[in-house]
């Protein structure tokens, strides 16, 4: 596997006349952990939405592990093993937590290893109390997840999260942040976020984006400390 | 939870089954033999609308499908076996590449509910415009409005002249009925069918898992087609003739009746659906006090009223059975909205 696992170059996306990505570069590297920040609107969450094939970005090239994946569909995506989870918590509502997690586990691997990873994914996630629940009638948090089990129980080597604690409790970022360090010791990730609290907790590399492109790149006591980031962003919270 | 729901299936068999032997005691079986073969027609949409979240306008065009190739095959071979399995490929075929056709061109709901009835009207409007004789495929004239009488019923395989009829077709169609609930069953039970119920669930979901969903529901369409198929190539053999009646909106709009009112998310719901409903319409047709098609409407309305997920989900509920978990299309959407109101 090559050193740099996912790059884009000169990514831009635009929505009629609005250019919501503009020309971004950007580079990850091997079972690294990078957050995107930024104010609303700044391209965030449609830059991720052309990583994962979501979107089919106007112009630019992605790839994932040196393979280019421009305009795939998020199932080819997928299929290089990479796990991704959507701003809006995307679940199988009339299913149980298990059978979600075990459908995800089970294109790789078949039955009984399904079984075994599934049974492992709710252990770990602690969601051995509510396995047989109907999905559909969880919390919100509890939802958040299940669909992060369903990401882990594929295996993916790069996974990608969006916005994984919004909407949560303080306990459940929490847990969080302890889900999303045990993923990153086997996959790099990928977090768009804008809870700076969220953020500091997990400590990573940082990219900041304002207005479609990449505004800086470092790491959270710099890009905290950065006046050009208090003004675009953290400046409206005084 | 797999495994109960098979223990069930065992038991829907078993009462099948006695119902194959007491419904003639109070029936005829040329009556009989037709609301068993309605049953199996509701049962493919039952499968691909309730499990699969299909909405198909057009079960007809598979039924009538299969009615005609069967018809025609018949005809011209002069034995039922291969007509029947031709009954059951040809729709299956015209499913899976229609299927493939709206699901690769990320059709939704309504485009799909809209092109699957265009095609049955296409066939319908085609069948009747075939009466002249270069309309003929083999030896079978398709007969146009007339419809096509006088090919090969069905018969013992291998022995063309041992006809199967009257109480004898019953009972093989209903056989076949309780065959292809088992085999469904099964099929849901499985890998492919669990991802389609996932499919049902969410689309996009299943895609960022990493599953070609469309491929998958364009199989699954397929395999309701197929059904649909086998349904009207029994269909044909019991009326001994198909007309292009069999593609009309009556039709499909009928069938789709039935699974509303038996119940979606289950298999027997719209069997029971087909069944009853098949019954009420032939016994309403007896009289002329009151006008067959408005007694229907009124209980569509009243079950959309009353029980908005069907007779037999609303009895199992009541009976604190354990299948809420394959709950219809609409219920589900409009709990999902309140559940997102709420976040």
């Amino acid at each position: 596997m090559a050193d740099v696992v996912l790059e884009t170059r000169g990514l831009t996306m635009r929505f009629g006349g609005v250019t919501a990505v503009d020309n971004v570069s950007f580079k990850l590297r091997r079972k690294e952990l990078r957050c995107l920040i930024g104010p609303n609107g700044a391209g965030k969450t449609t830059f991720f939405r052309c990583l994962t094939g979501i979107l089919k970005p106007t112009s630019g090239e992605v790839f994932i592990d040196d393979v280019e994946t421009t305009g795939w569909d998020p199932q080819f995506v997928a299929r290089m093993g990479v796990g991704i989870k959507t701003q809006v918590p995307s679940v199988m509502d009339g299913l149980s937590v298990r059978e979600n997690i075990w459908l995800s586990a089970y294109r790789l691997t078949g039955t009984k290893e399904a079984d075994r990873t599934a049974a492992e994914v709710i252990e770990r996630l602690g969601l051995g109390e509510i396995a047989r629940a109907t999905v559909g009638r969880l919390a919100h948090g509890e939802r958040q997840r299940v669909e992060l089990g369903i990401v882990m129980a594929a295996r993916p080597w790069l996974v990608l999260l969006d916005e994984p604690a919004a909407g949560m409790t303080g306990e459940e970022v929490e847990r969080m942040v302890a889900i999303i360090h045990e993923i990153n010791r086997d996959a790099a990730l990928i977090i768009v976020e804008h809870d700076m609290q969220f953020i500091r907790s997990i400590a990573a590399q940082i990219t900041v984006f304002s207005q479609g492109a990449v505004l800086m790149e470092d790491n959270v006591e710099a890009v905290m400390s950065d006046s050009r980031v208090r003004d675009v962003y953290l400046g409206k919270r005084g | 939870m797999e495994t109960t729901k098979l223990r069930d299936a065992a038991w829907v068999v078993l009462a099948g089954v006695i119902l194959m032997f007491v419904a003639p005691l109070v029936l005829n079986f040329y009556t009989l033999t037709l609301l068993v073969i309605y049953g199996l027609l509701a049962l493919s949409l039952g499968l691909i609308w309730g499990f699969g979240g299909i909405l198909c306008f057009g079960q007809a065009a598979f039924y009538g499908l299969g009615a005609y190739a069967y018809a025609v095959s018949a005809a011209n071979i002069g034995e039922s076996t291969a007509p029947m399995l031709i009954a059951i490929a040809v729709p299956f075929v015209f499913a899976f590449l229609l299927g493939a056709m709206m699901f690769y061109g990320r059709l939704t709901d309504v485009y799909m509910g809209v092109i699957t009835l265009v095609v049955t009207l296409i066939f319908f409007r085609f069948m009747n415009t075939t009466a002249g004789p270069e309309y003929q495929i083999g030896t079978a004239r398709l007969g146009g409005y007339n419809g096509m009488p006088g090919y090969q019923t069905l018969n013992v395989p291998g022995d063309p002249s041992a006809y199967i009829y009257d109480s004898s077709l019953y009972y093989v169609s209903f056989v076949i009925l309780l065959i292809v609930y088992v085999l469904v069953r099964l099929l849901l039970a499985s890998p492919f069918g669990r991802i389609a119920v996932a499919i049902r669930e969410n689309e996009n979901r299943v895609e960022l898992m990493g599953y070609d969903a469309r491929f998958r529901k364009s199989v699954l369409f397929a395999i309701g087609g197929g059904i649909a198929g086998l349904a009207g190539a029994l269909y044909a053999s019991w009326a001994e003739i198909v007309t292009p009646g069999l593609f009309s909106l009556g039709q499909s709009a009928e069938i789709i009746i039935w699974c509303i009112v038996g119940g979606l998310g289950t298999l027997v719901g719209p069997v029971l659906g087909a069944a009853v409903l098949g019954y009420l319409k032939f016994a309403l047709g007896q009289q002329t006090a009151v006008d067959n098609v408005l007694i229907m409407g009124l209980i569509l309305v009243v079950v959309v009223l009353v029980l908005p997920r069907g007779v037999v989900p609303s009895l199992m509920t009541a009976f604190g059975s354990s299948s809420r978990r394959n709950r219809p299309n609409a219920v589900r959407r409009g709990r999902r909205g309140r559940g997102r109101a709420d976040g």
